[in-house]
């Protein structure tokens, strides 16, 4: 994965979590991942197609989801609501549509986002396209940026991105 | 004055009508996606309508051509995602009057309507 995506992502985080929140992001050295198992237990997922092909995965504890959704909504939602995982799409919404406008020269596209909720649960994405894990640290606690993009720019486009795939 | 919130989710529809309630607005419309709000204007009649763009079933710029088909006038401002010029220039090109990109604080959102309609009534924005 081109090294040069993750910096947009960074910047979107933290534009997003200090305007929508007030809450500073701290963010920690990027890594590959090799495991589909997300690291924790609320995921929001957005789908990249055109120029840059992939997912974007925001991923929390359960405990960090509560306190950022309840500073998003104004009120503390349950985990497993609909209104709960409105807020968590919504946010990795922001994040991915921020990120992609700092993509240089790139036409990109983002699917409505899905969110899935539960221990231990797996995203598949496209086995050729490497996962790059972002940590980031919050006074709401720790979560993370997960992201599987291929530079499709210079290749055929395909029809449309794959949807990840989740699995409980 | 009536408003049309037009965004597939709760949680911002929920932002953006704690703004306009601020703004001493009450009159407002919610719609999940362009159908929907379709379906909703001819009844409701907006003074203004403030349209997400990416939604299923119909998105935001679909919506905007086709009601800019049998309305040309009822000031329309794109809330969205979609940051890049060449997506603000479409969106102005189908019909959209302002354009506001998420995230935003409320003050910037409240800034953006009250141009709006200064523009539809022909008068300069209060400072």
């Amino acid at each position: 994965m081109d090294p040069s995506y993750i910096k947009p992502f960074i910047q979107s985080i933290q534009n997003v979590f200090s305007t929508m929140l007030q809450l500073p992001v701290t963010v920690n050295a990027p890594r590959i991942k090799e495991s589909t198992a997300t690291s924790f237990d609320v995921s929001g997922i957005i789908g990249m197609s055109g120029d840059a092909v992939g997912s974007v995965v925001l991923s929390f504890p359960k405990d960090t989801a509560e306190r950022v959704v309840s500073l998003f909504c104004g009120q503390q939602l349950e985990v497993g609501t609909p209104d709960f995982a409105d807020a968590v799409g919504e946010l990795v919404n922001m994040v991915s549509g921020g990120a992609k406008a700092l993509f240089p020269n790139k036409k990109v596209s983002i699917s409505c986002p899905s969110v899935v909720i539960g221990a231990g649960h797996s995203i598949a994405r496209q086995s050729d396209t490497p996962c790059i894990v972002i940590p980031c640290t919050t006074d709401c606690g720790d979560l993370v940026i997960e992201l599987s993009i291929q530079d499709r720019s210079g290749a055929a486009r395909p029809a449309a991105a794959a949807p990840a795939a989740a699995k409980a | 004055m009536r408003i049309m919130l037009i965004d597939d989710s709760k949680t911002m529809r929920n932002i953006q009508k704690a703004v306009l309630t601020q703004l001493g607005h009450t009159e407002i419309q919610e719609a999940c996606d362009g159908q929907d709000a379709l379906s909703k204007v001819g009844a409701f009649k907006p003074d203004l309508l403030l349209v997400d763009w990416n939604m299923p079933n119909m998105d935001g710029l679909s919506f905007v051509k086709a009601f800019r088909q049998s309305n040309r006038s009822t000031p329309i401002i794109m809330v969205t995602t979609e940051a890049e010029k060449s997506r603000v220039i479409e969106a102005i090109k189908a019909g959209v009057q302002n354009y506001v990109v998420k995230p935003f604080t409320p003050d910037l959102l409240s800034q953006r309507i009250q141009e709006t309609m200064s523009k539809v009534a022909g008068q300069p924005a209060a400072a």
